[in-house]
Order: structure tokens, then C-alpha cells, then sequence
């Protein structure tokens, strides 16, 4: 049965999430960008053989879907969804790589296997992290903290906008899908040739809906500028939140703690 | 004291590939007046209302809003006191929250952030959404998105409001609720419309095109009774002066006569 009515992305769940009212909900949303990116760039920057250094980070992805009251399965889907990617980049890594260097038993495994590994931890952990921050924070703020930054305006109005019409888009490419295939009774494959009308379609569309927008834009007298009305305070639970986790990211980055800890409990120096 | 008029002399507006949009198009809306533009799909009513706030410019013909011959010098002036409500909540409503939304043209003509704030909540309260302030414009429902589109034309005070199709997708009741709301402003209206019932309760005045031309202007009460002049222009008579008893089909005019299937099943 094909999921006619089923809208693909849902990706509108995570403002809902984002309106909540715990105590991570609350922080100033430039706190959570800061500690998110600190988190990626920590991640990404460990070697390509790194395995079990990375497994510390974990910790703040799981702290904050918790303490957030976050859904697990949802953020977890959301992560499979663009899987696909790392796989692929990860994917003929053991076949170019096939140098073992270490055996479990008698199996020798070789660094691509251990590089494809590590390629997809870091990107199952830095994916979460950003999925987390927008479910806590809304994407609207984290734009908005990116233009305190001094992220340049063009850039910000691009990715409100592309946000604000994916729902719109999403919604129409679903309709036409839903017209396509309520009168193909569901035969399945699509044949390339309508594939590339209604792709076709969507864009004439598209362009005819920017025109409109921006003609309403033109109406309320707009003139390339965009004002926010917002506040924004960095107080004490911010600095705390910031400083003790970016600290712990460093003593994660820095140290091995499975290793230390491994050598601590069976005593064994490597 | 700034009159509240618009007026046309013989617009003209043919589209780049060819379609002829204004053929001659002159009327006078005065000060306070409600004014229905109706017509049948491509009769040209869309294009005349772009032209009211500058989107599109006549080829010919001369177009006054308030004081001034609307030209790009002006433009500014004459969009902040002809607010634009489009048909399509969604091309109207383009940021994050419905407040921002309804402030966006509020600061662009220069008000300070504590005025527009004031102004956003007052609009939004005067079109009774004043709890969807922070809520995503793409979260709401039809209805509700209507009002904030109305909202944010209110909160550029405009003299006079333009609506495109405003009471199409509605419910029954958000309709109704929409007629009630704009029944209260005293602004000069002009309402582009199918929904000739709405037409016959808001405005006293009616201006029919149809193929680019105005081919009546006068008393709406006038205009929807004279059945013949109606079907010449596509049009017909509103629901509540057709007399239908839907429980006898007998008595249904014979143009929609194939109706009368849906009422005998049960």
C-alpha cells in the first residue's frame, strides 16, 4: 500500500518539540549553537582510525535528548533518513583500505572497516547534535543567534525562507504525487518521463510562488532589509551550560577516557 | 485630511505573452465607499488589483490612490495607504512567526521597534487572532491565516483595504466571521470576489468586468437582479435571492438543474 496521504518530511514536529518548556528549551539559543558547534568540530577533527575516543560524545547527544524530553525513535529516524550519505561516502573504504590493524579472535580487521566505522559515528553524533538543537531551540532562533554572530543578513533571509517554504513545497510536491497516483492505481514505478514533468511542474510553480511573495513583500514596503523584534540574554545558566560541557569536550578530545578508564579497571599499562 | 479615493481612467494592461488583461478600465471609488469588483476567471479583476499598488503599471490610462497619481516615485506612499490582502495567505505570510509577519511592514516604513510592537498587537487583537502572535504562519489553519493576512495589512494603517478573493477556502463560520469583521472597518473597500452573497451584505456598490472592460457599475442590490445582464457576464444570481427550497427540486432554475440528483439521494 502506498502511503498517499502520508506526508514524507514531518519535519514540522521538531518546531512543535522546539515550544516546549524545560530547562534546555529556556537557554539562550546562542549558548546551544555554540556548545553544538564546538561538539561537531570536536568530533569531526579526531583521526580517521579513531574508534573509541569518539564513544565518550555520545554522552551529551543522550543527556540532552533526556533531560530535553526529547523522542528518541523520532530524532533516530530523522538520522536514518539521511543516512544514506555517510554510507556512501564510508562505503569502499574497506575495499581501498585493507591494511589489518587489529584482530577480534582470528578476524583480522583492516582500517577501512575501521575508518567506515568511525566515518559513521561521527556522522550518526554530529547529525543528532544539530537535529537536537533545532528541537530544542526552533529553527527561527538559531538563525536569528547566527545573525548575532554576524552571519550575514543575505545568508540568514535565504535559509528562513528556504525553511519557511519547505513545508509549502513538501505540501504541493505531495499533492501532485497523491493526483499522479490516485489516476495510475498505484502501478508503482513512476516512468522518467513524468518523473521529470512533475519535477518540471514543481519548479514553474515554485518561481510563480516566489513572484507572488514577492510582490506582497513590495506591498508592505520592503526594501532588502529584514527587522526582528527579539531579546536575547546570556545569564549564569548559559555560562554554566556552555562551560561545562565545552570543557568536557576537550577532556574528551584530549584524552582517551574509554582507554584510561579500560587501563584502570584491569590494570594493564599498553 | 487625506481623501480616500481611487480612481482609473482607461487602464489598459496586455500581458507579455499577449493576453489582454485591462481594456479600457475607468472607475471612482470615494471616500468610506465598499465596493465589490466581480466577474468571471480571467475577467481581469486580479490584474486590476495589481495594478492598485504598483506590482503591474498600465501601458495607459492614469491611476490616482488618495492624493496621488500612483507612479515610482510615490510608490511608497501609496502602498502604505492601500493595504493589500492577496488571495493566497500563503504568499502573504513569509516569516518565522505570525508576529513577525504582521510587524514586517510596520518597521520597513520606519517605526521604531516599541511602536511596531504595539501597532502588531493591536492589529492582531482587532482581527481577533490576537493568541496565534506566536505561532508559524504555516501552522494554522485557513481561517486563521486569513486574519493574520488581514492583520498584517492593518498594522500599516491604511486608508483603504483591497481584498483578493477573501472569503474563498473558508468555512462556513470562518466566513461569516470574516463578512462580520470587515463589516466593522471604515475603510474604503474594495473586494474582489465570486462569493456575490458576501458582495450583497458588504458592499453597496458593485463593479462588474468582464474581457478587461467594466461592463456595469452601480447599486449591487441593481446589478444582481438583472438576470440577463448576469448571464451575459458568466455571472449568476446570488444563492439568497435565487429562492431555491432545496427539499423541491421542481423549483430549482433549470441552469442548475442537474443538481437535483444530489438532493434526491438521501
Amino acid at each position: 500500500m502506498n502511503n498517499i496521504g502520508k506526508n514524507s518530511f514531518d519535519i514540522g514536529r521538531m518546531d512543535a518539540l522546539a515550544a516546549g518548556d524545560s530547562l534546555l528549551h529556556r537557554l539562550d539559543p546562542r549558548a546551544k549553537l555554540i556548545t553544538t558547534l564546538v561538539f561537531i568540530v570536536a568530533v569531526v577533527s579526531f583521526d580517521k582510525y579513531a574508534l573509541s575516543a569518539i564513544l565518550p560524545f555520545f554522552l551529551y547527544p543522550i543527556a540532552l535528548i533526556s533531560l530535553g524530553g526529547l523522542p528518541y525513535n523520532y530524532l533516530l529516524k530523522k538520522v536514518l533518513i539521511v543516512s544514506p550519505f555517510a554510507i556512501l561516502i564510508g562505503v569502499f573504504n574497506p575495499l581501498l583500505d585493507r591494511e589489518i590493524l587489529f584482530h577480534i579472535g582470528s578476524v583480522g580487521i583492516s582500517g577501512g572497516f575501521v575508518s567506515f566505522l568511525s566515518i559513521l559515528l561521527r556522522f550518526v553524533l554530529t547529525v543528532t547534535a544539530a537535529l537536537i538543537l533545532i528541537s530544542l531551540t526552533g529553527f527561527n532562533a538559531v538563525c536569528e543567534s547566527m545573525r548575532k554572530f554576524g552571519v550575514p543578513k543575505p545568508f540568514i533571509v535565504q535559509l528562513l525562507f528556504f525553511y519557511r517554504y519547505l513545508f509549502v513545497m513538501t505540501d504541493e510536491a505531495d499533492r501532485m504525487v497523491r493526483a499522479r497516483s490516485l489516476r495510475t492505481f498505484n502501478s508503482g514505478t513512476m516512468s522518467f518521463r513524468i518523473f521529470i514533468s512533475l519535477i518540471g511542474h514543481l519548479l514553474l510553480r515554485t518561481l510563480d510562488r516566489a513572484e507572488r511573495i514577492y510582490r506582497a513583500m513590495c506591498c508592505r514596503g520592503f526594501d532588502g532589509h529584514f527587522y526582528l523584534i527579539r531579546s536575547m540574554k546570556i545569564r549564569v545558566p548559559e555560562i554554566i551550560f556552555m562551560s561545562g560541557w565545552v570543557s568536557l569536550f576537550v577532556l574528551f578530545r584530549c584524552t582517551n577516557v574509554p582507554l584510561h578508564l579500560g587501563t584502570l579497571i584491569t590494570g594493564i599499562v599498553p | 485630511m487625506t481623501h480616500h479615493i481611487v480612481e482609473a481612467i482607461d487602464l489598459h494592461y496586455t500581458y507579455p505573452d499577449g493576453t489582454v488583461g485591462l481594456n479600457g478600465v475607468s472607475f471612482r471609488v470615494s471616500h468610506g465607499e465598499s465596493v465589490a469588483l466581480v466577474g468571471e476567471n480571467g475577467a481581469g479583476k486580479s490584474t486590476l488589483l495589481l495594478h492598485l499598488n504598483g506590482c503591474l503599471t498600465a501601458a495607459q490610462g492614469t491611476l490616482r490612490i488618495g492624493d496621488y497619481p500612483l507612479n515610482s516615485k510615490n510608490l511608497n506612499e501609496v502602498r502604505r495607504s492601500l493595504g493589500m490582502v492577496f488571495q493566497n495567505p500563503d504568499d502573504q505570510l513569509f516569516m518565522p512567526t505570525v508576529f513577525d509577519d504582521v510587524a514586517f511592514g510596520p518597521l520597513n516604513f520606519g517605526m521604531t521597534k516599541d511602536e511596531a510592537k504595539q501597532t502588531v498587537l493591536r492589529a492582531l487583537e482587532t482581527a481577533g487572532v490576537g493568541h496565534l502572535a506566536k505561532r508559524p504562519p504555516y501552522k494554522l489553519s485557513q481561517g486563521e491565516k486569513r486574519s493574520v493576512s488581514i492583520a498584517t495589512v492593518l498594522a500599516m494603517s491604511p486608508d483603504i483595504l483591497v481584498l483578493d478573493e477573501p472569503t474563498s477556502s473558508l468555512d462556513p463560520r470562518s466566513r461569516r466571521r470574516l463578512i462580520e469583521l470587515l463589516k466593522t472597518f471604515e475603510h474604503t473597500k474594495i473586494i474582489a470576489t465570486h462569493d456575490l452573497d458576501m458582495a450583497l451584505e458588504l458592499c453597496e456598490r458593485t463593479i462588474v468586468l468582464h474581457g478587461g472592460c467594466v461592463t456595469a457599475d452601480a447599486s449591487t442590490q441593481e446589478i444582481l437582479q438583472d438576470e440577463a445582464f448576469l448571464h451575459a457576464n458568466s455571472l449568476e444570481k446570488p444563492l439568497c435571492m435565487q429562492k431555491i427550497s432545496l427539499w423541491d427540486p421542481n423549483k430549482i432554475p433549470h441552469h442548475t438543474h442537474h443538481h437535483s440528483d444530489y438532493t434526491h439521494k438521501k
